[in-house]
């Protein structure tokens, strides 16, 4: 393994290292997890078989939601379960993955953040007319990780199947240091929540992949269409996270300016800070 | 041990690349810049880094007056770099403690200069005081600026010429500028190359061709130049390749990732070691009972100051003064402030009326600048009484730079005690003179001046208590809403009343702290280790300002808008109390 070792907690946890629809067989699939260069192909069986490309050593491997997960310690629990990808009336797609030059923890973040969307989503996920931020609720899941709750804002287009501005309610949930899931009002049925998961892949301490599993209420949406939208999200994200200095995270939480706006990324902070998370971020 | 090159001036930009609402990135000793020319004409040098999440303001907009970060929208006032605007809160103005790192620069010869951590001024190189230099193509090399200065000690050669001297160091640029001459068609030619260090193993060569150089060879000539440097640059490279230099590479700074809350640059209290060293290089009356302070800094630059703004003056009694400066916007090179002989001196204008001399050292704290212009705004009202015109005269002469609508209306016993009357000639009609009218007159005078009010209409005040009252009243009477009206009193005459205890809690420090009777707030923090920045310590500056997030504050101060003491949701912690068992604030 190149670089500097991962912290316990991520070395034995299931991370995503490539999207199913990728591979094909009798092709090998290079990416690279914790700075270790991976080579991944179909088995005859059309297993994914997940290796270190330097022993050759085969690492635990599990398929789910169109996705490959790996590990390169010993996982001390399932793959994260999503209930809503079992729900028969929702489409489940994965949106694409995308390489962005940045610790993943600080992906992690910018998906949590509801302050960019007016400016980096400009008249997609918010508008410059309506960029206040208001008060929302942050508590630490009974089962870990982060509940953030009761986000309400404005959107132009919240969705592919949006057709007018909506005020948007919000709900995160970081599931594990590099997993988060966003619950969002569908514009047609404002009941039913659309959720997406983003399960970062950490390539090395400043480098990730953002890989995205969607699961919409199906409402006459195509996955070309859910993909389209959430690769144009992404484009808009990806050239801002890359112009982060430094790239990884800092932890205190006055190394940068938190704001009351904030509170869900000073949660973060202090969350991975307690799990003694140090890979891709800046230590207190 | 190698040479401390933070202390040092070197180029980080070229005049050139900063044309009209551009942000350019700069680099030295591998930390980012970002270098952008205001619509003023001012140049800024900061650190290429918005202070909310860390994203480069290079790639944000110039928006000829403050530059706007592409993340979150946040916007920093050319000048201090202070953060005017935080979108995701558009109720509340941003804590006057988040300003961006400025380092100090100055435009010479065609090059911007600046400095980490400088010790001493800015180059000054005669023979390019007289000259219009031609600027040569900037040349980056991969290798370290030791190796390539080394290198162009053999220009002349390089460029087929005959050394006339050997090429030296240019005296008060360092070790990393050289002077290189050489006889061609029998006519000596020079050259000064200054070489900027960007990385450890990386640097700019920018060249400044000495003497006049005829329109029709201009051409001809930088081709000439740009061969030999092109050629110079790929030895260089090579030879950094061939056998890396490690002892060559230059020591690179740290990027500084310092807590904000508690060390902003600036906003100290100057008595903590953060006072700026200056000359008093003028001291002249500019009205009766009114002296002037040219105050120019003992070695390198002042930080820039926003309209407005002021500084606490360090005197030689041991006193500390607020005074306000009456700096425009393209008024680096020194502070200008003025003081009125008070009767009743405690002991302050007494001192720099009567001990202050001209080529005394001082020492001033970088500016404070709680009475702010508004944002845009179609129409400025400046009301001045008498040494109040010292603020509105800096925001006048920002406001007539920038185009922008404005009239300064100066009450005044009569024309003799009437401050700066040669600066605000200059400023023709948009000055008016009120001498000699009585309170009552005063007041008709000033509802006569804000009877038309329009949306996007600001008033400014700034003078003695009771008319500062007299102005707000009769701008209250005529429809004017609070939050267009600001003010600025002299100090905070009101009888203050510490007698109670209360909890403070900070929801950004997670810590509580208990504010015994007698002690102030900003006392006992700065005790726990969070220092708000202060000034005044009276309630009447706005330099503490705080945002209050639960509790009802005991407002004590005069700085607060009566709009601002109602809603509790700020509060001036340097005086001010709890009415409440407990107040949350947001720091």
């Amino acid at each position: 393994m190149t670089g500097r070792a991962p912290d316990r907690a991520l070395v034995d946890d299931w991370h995503v290292v490539v999207d199913r629809s990728w591979l094909t067989f009798g092709q090998l699939y290079r990416t690279k997890l914790f700075g270790a260069a991976l080579q991944i192909s179909p088995d005859v069986d059309g297993r994914a078989r997940v290796s270190l490309s330097a022993t050759g050593a085969v690492l635990p491997s599990v398929e789910r939601y169109g996705l490959v997960f790996a590990s390169v310690g010993r996982p001390a629990r399932d793959v994260l379960d999503i209930p809503e990808a079992r729900e028969s009336d929702r489409l489940i797609v994965t949106g694409g993955s995308i390489g962005v030059g940045v610790s993943g923890l600080r992906a992690v973040e910018n998906f949590l953040d509801l302050g960019h969307l007016p400016f980096v989503h400009a008249d997609i996920l918010g508008d410059e007319a309506h960029t206040e931020v208001e008060d929302y609720d942050v508590a630490r899941a009974e089962d870990g990780g982060i509940l953030v709750t009761n986000c309400r804002f404005f959107q132009p287009v919240a969705s592919p199947s949006a057709s007018g501005g909506i005020m948007a309610d919000y709900a995160y949930r970081v599931f594990r240091p590099f997993t988060v899931g966003l619950y969002k009002t569908n514009p047609k049925q404002p009941d039913r929540r659309d959720f997406i998961a983003l399960f970062v892949q950490p390539v090395d301490e400043e480098r990730c992949v953002a890989h995205s599993l969607l699961a919409y209420v199906e409402d006459g949406l195509t996955a070309a269409g859910v993909r389209a939208f959430m690769q144009l999200i992404f484009a808009q994200d990806k050239p801002i996270l890359e112009n982060h200095v430094p790239k990884r995270l800092p932890l205190d939480p006055r190394a940068e300016t938190p704001i009351r706006a904030d509170k869900s990324s000073i949660a973060y902070r202090r969350w991975l800070s307690e799990l003694g998370v140090t890979y891709g971020a800046i230590p207190a | 041990m190698q040479q401390d090159l933070r202390a040092l001036w070197f180029p980080v930009a070229s005049s050139g690349d900063l044309p009209l609402r551009h942000v350019y990135q700069g680099q030295l000793l591998g930390l980012e810049f970002a270098v952008w020319r205001a619509d003023d004409g001012a140049v800024n040098v900061w650190e290429n880094r918005c202070l909310h999440r860390g994203v480069r303001l290079s790639i944000g907009l110039n928006l000829g007056s403050e530059l706007k970060c592409q993340y979150h929208g946040w916007r920093y006032a050319n000048g201090d770099a202070s953060c005017l605007y935080i979108p995701a809160h558009p109720a509340n103005a941003p804590a006057r403690t988040i300003r961006n790192r400025v380092y100090r620069s100055v435009e010479r010869y065609g090059l911007i200069w600046s400095a980490i951590e400088p010790l001493a001024e800015p180059p000054v190189i005669p023979e390019l005081e007289t000259a219009e230099p031609l600027a040569l193509r900037p040349m980056p090399v991969a290798a370290p600026a030791s190796r390539v200065v080394e290198a162009l000690r053999s220009y002349a050669a390089r460029l087929g010429a005959e050394a006339v001297e050997p090429a030296a160091e240019v005296p008060p640029a360092g070790a990393f500028a050289l002077r290189a001459s050489w006889r061609r068609d029998g006519e000596v030619e020079a050259a000064a190359f200054f070489v900027q260090p960007t990385a450890a193993r990386a640097c700019v060569i920018r060249g400044l061709l000495l003497g006049d150089v005829a329109e029709a060879e201009r051409v001809a000539t930088l081709k000439a130049h740009n061969a030999a440097l092109t050629a110079l640059r790929e030895e260089a490279e090579a030879a950094d390749a061939r056998e890396p230099d490690a002892a060559a590479a230059v020591e690179e700074a740290k990027i500084p990732l310092s807590p904000r809350v508690t060390t902003v640059a600036g906003g100290e209290r100057a008595a903590s070691g953060e006072a700026i060293r200056v000359r008093v290089a003028r001291k002249w009356r500019v009205a009766a009972d009114v002296v002037a302070l040219r105050l120019e800094p003992i070695s390198g630059a002042l930080p820039p100051p926003a309209p407005g703004a002021h500084v606490d003056l360090h005197l030689p009694n041991g006193l500390v003064r607020q005074y306000s400066l009456t700096n425009g916007p393209a008024e680096r090179d020194a502070y200008v402030v003025a003081v009125k002989r008070e009767p009743q001196s405690r002991g302050g204008s007494a001192a720099v009326h009567d001990a202050v001399r001209e080529g005394d050292l001082l020492a001033v704290s970088p500016p404070h600048d709680n009475f702010r212009l508004a944002r845009g705004g179609g129409r400025h009202v400046l009301l001045a009484g008498g040494i109040g015109v010292t603020p509105l005269l800096a925001m006048a002469k920002a406001l007539a730079a920038t185009g922008r609508s404005f009239e300064l209306h100066l009450f005044a016993r009569s024309e003799e005690h009437a401050p700066f009357a040669d600066d605000l000639g200059g400023l023709g009609a948009s000055v008016q003179m009120h001498t000699g009218l009585d309170p009552t007159a005063t007041g008709d005078c000033i509802s006569a001046i804000l009877a038309d009010r329009a949306d996007d209409a600001y008033v400014y005040v700034c003078g003695p208590a009771p008319m500062i009252e007299a102005a707000v009243a009769r701008a209250e009477q005529a429809g004017w809403p609070d939050s267009a009206v600001h003010f600025e009193h002299f100090g905070n005459a009101k009888a203050v009343d510490d007698s109670t205890a209360f909890e403070v809690a900070l929801a950004r420090s997670a810590i509580t702290v208990a504010i015994p009777a007698g002690r102030t707030i900003t006392d006992v923090l700065r005790e726990h280790g969070v220092s708000v920045p202060t000034s005044c310590e009276q309630g009447a500056c706005g330099t503490c300002i705080t945002t209050v997030l639960e509790g009802k504050p005991d407002h004590q101060d005069v700085f607060l808008s009566k709009a601002e003491r109602a809603s509790d949701a700020c509060m001036t912690p340097c005086i001010s109390r709890s009415l409440t068992p407990r107040l949350v604030l947001d720091l």
